[in-house]
């Protein structure tokens, strides 16, 4: 089985904005390793000349009207949020 | 009086004859979901049902003609968001998320003044077919509470299994209604994809993930389909095919149908019992006057590992939006905004999200999208075309819903493989969009040991239909439940 090294798992980690611990590290470099040897059997198959399909029954640019409407529950899409101010969200300063 | 187990059309003819109240009914599920210690349920809402049945017995008072639903409760899988009740798709990361707005299921379920019991457990955003991924503990298969109830929707089907709920709302993404259904005894609807919107469904897999149901027969699935089914403004891939009267156009005549028997759908490792309850129901066609042929399927084999690149790829997109910023769990550790997202995230998530999120990254990132994304979606197109090609011999395909019998609890939890392997069988047609119903077909012991019942566990059997071919899977679902009374087996009966 070709591993995953423990730089790859904290690379992917960072992309994936997940704080992981040592051990979810290395618990996670074996299990990932796993999937990715299950899925090695694909290479097998030959797909020349063959498009993608990520839309399976034939939609293609559904559209509608791009007209303005007035949504009416503010008060409770902010009231989910952890901390706001003002009617905006309150977030850490980035800089 | 006993209500457990009724059919839906039984539930509406009491409910219109005024035999009994939906207030009564409530109470009465009520009281059973009370009763019950299987874990089906992550929140009851008695206060929420018993005002919407109050409301349902007004509207069934006055005059004009009673909706199919109105008045009858239901459970809904926690991943249909529910204006104001609490929806957590069992995960921790939205313990305390109380959604802004319903779901379109929700909005259809609640014009017919339907009676939402509770929110039903599932695997973390439906990421397992255990039950065991959530974070509120597994759920119990009601035929032996040692064993699963299957996954993701094992709260729908062990709720409904266990006569906690005359129906319940179900999602698949790869054998997520069918494959608990199976392990439960009970009969479950995966619709074609873009036949039921998703608008309000907590997303796993976009290009997979299809709504549906899980009830005691055909006949009720029917019903629902009709009520559920349609195109949706807020869902762009719902499709504008029409629906059909389903129930009205329901026959019993499987005459002349073709059926088809993949022989690649029995796998190594399936369960004898398995095998021979599904090969007994295909006889049972073949007695009604139905066709069986055998076909090939031969890319079946690759569908698990199509699936196990484009769910993690798609789940990876979907979860991205758990931030801790607008709404969901927020860390209280963090120095700034980086942290607030990767402590947040990392607090909220449990091991399986947290798998097929670093999963999907890890396939869709910079050197590796071609190798693994693309090889797989160019894949899949192989198994559409496989599929397409066999519906033009055969108008159905018939096969087990799982290789195996309800496993016991605790087998499945920490194995990267295990959905992939459960699902093997729902999966090709996922990824091809197709409908399809697994229907109680007969009873069988299970491999790994004793049964608490001397007939063993419940087996199901597939049936897969063509794209927008629901109305050929229910009849030939229909056909077989009014020749067996499989499905009429339930739980300490």
């Amino acid at each position: 089985m070709n591993m995953l090294s423990k730089e790859e798992v904290i690379k992917i980690a960072k992309l994936a904005r997940i704080a992981l611990t040592d051990e979810e590290v290395e618990k996670f470099r074996t299990q990932l390793s796993t999937v990715l040897d299950y899925v090695e059997e694909l290479k097998t198959v030959n797909v020349e000349g063959l498009e993608e399909v990520s839309q399976v029954t034939g939609l293609v640019n559904v559209q509608r009207e791009d007209k303005v409407v007035q949504a009416e529950n503010h008060e409770a899409i902010f009231s989910q949020a952890p901390e706001t101010k003002d009617g905006y969200y309150k977030v850490k300063a980035i800089l | 009086m006993d209500f457990a187990y009724l059919s839906l059309t039984e539930l509406r003819k009491k409910l219109d004859h005024k035999e009994i109240s939906s207030l009564e009914l409530t109470r009465y599920f009520l009281a059973r979901i009370k009763k019950s210690d299987l874990n089906a349920f992550v929140t009851v809402t008695e206060e929420e049902a018993l005002a919407a049945a109050k409301d349902a017995d007004d509207f069934i008072s006055s005059p004009g003609e009673n909706p199919f639903l109105c008045g009858i409760p239901y459970a809904s899988k926690d991943l249909f968001c529910t204006k104001g009740i609490r929806t957590t798709a069992s995960s921790k990361i939205l313990d305390n998320y109380f959604p802004p707005y319903d779901a379109t299921v929700t909005k259809k379920l609640n014009e017919q003044k339907s009676v939402l019991l509770g929110k039903t457990n599932l695997d973390e955003f439906a990421h397992g077919s255990s039950t065991e991924t959530s974070a509120y503990g597994p759920s119990k298969n009601p035929w032996d509470s040692t064993r699963i109830p299957g996954g993701s929707s094992g709260g729908s089907t062990a709720a409904v299994g266990a006569g906690l709920s005359p129906w319940a709302t179900a999602t698949e993404t790869g054998g997520s209604i069918r494959q608990p259904a199976s392990l439960c005894g009970l009969s479950g609807w995966k619709p074609t994809y873009g036949r039921v919107s998703r608008y309000g469904v907590i997303a796993m897999a976009s290009s997979l993930d299809s709504p549906g149901a899980v009830a005691y027969s055909v006949e009720d699935l029917a019903r629902l389909a009709e009520v559920l089914a349609g195109q949706d403004e807020k869902d762009s891939t719902t499709s504008p095919v029409e629906v059909p009267a389903y129930s009205k156009k329901l026959s019993a005549d499987v005459k002349g149908l073709k059926i088809g028997v993949p022989k690649e759908y029995f796998v190594d490792g399936m369960e004898d019992g398995v095998k021979q309850r599904v090969m007994e129901a295909i006889k049972e066609y073949e007695k009604m006057g139905a066709k069986i042929e055998e076909v090939s399927l031969p890319y079946t084999k690759f569908g698990s590992l199509v699936y196990a690149i484009v769910c993690p790829s798609e789940v990876s997109s979907n979860l991205a939006r758990f931030d801790g910023i607008r709404y969901g769990h927020s860390t209280r550790e963090a120095k700034n905004l980086l942290e607030v997202y990767e402590k947040s995230r990392a607090e909220g998530f449990g091991n399986e999200a947290k798998r097929r999120i670093l999963t999907g990254t890890y396939v869709l990132s910079a050197g590796y999208y071609d190798a693994y994304y693309k090889k797989a979606q160019k894949v899949r197109s192989l198994i559409i075309k496989e599929f397409a090609e066999v519906f033009k011999k055969v108008d159905i395909l018939a096969c087990p819903s799982s290789p195996n019998v309800a496993i016991k609890l605790g087998h499945a939890k920490d194995n990267p493989l295990f959905g992939y392997i459960a699902d093997q069988l729902n999966i090709p047609g996922s990824l091809a969009g197709l409908p399809a119903l697994s229907i109680p077909c007969g009873f069988a012991l299970p491999a790994d040991g004793q049964a608490n019942s001397l007939d063993g566990l419940p087996v199901g059997l597939q049936i897969i239909g063509p794209q927008w071919g629901e109305q050929k899977t229910f009849n030939a679902g229909y056909a077989y439940q009014q020749v067996t009374d499989w499905h009429k087996k339930h739980p300490g009966e």
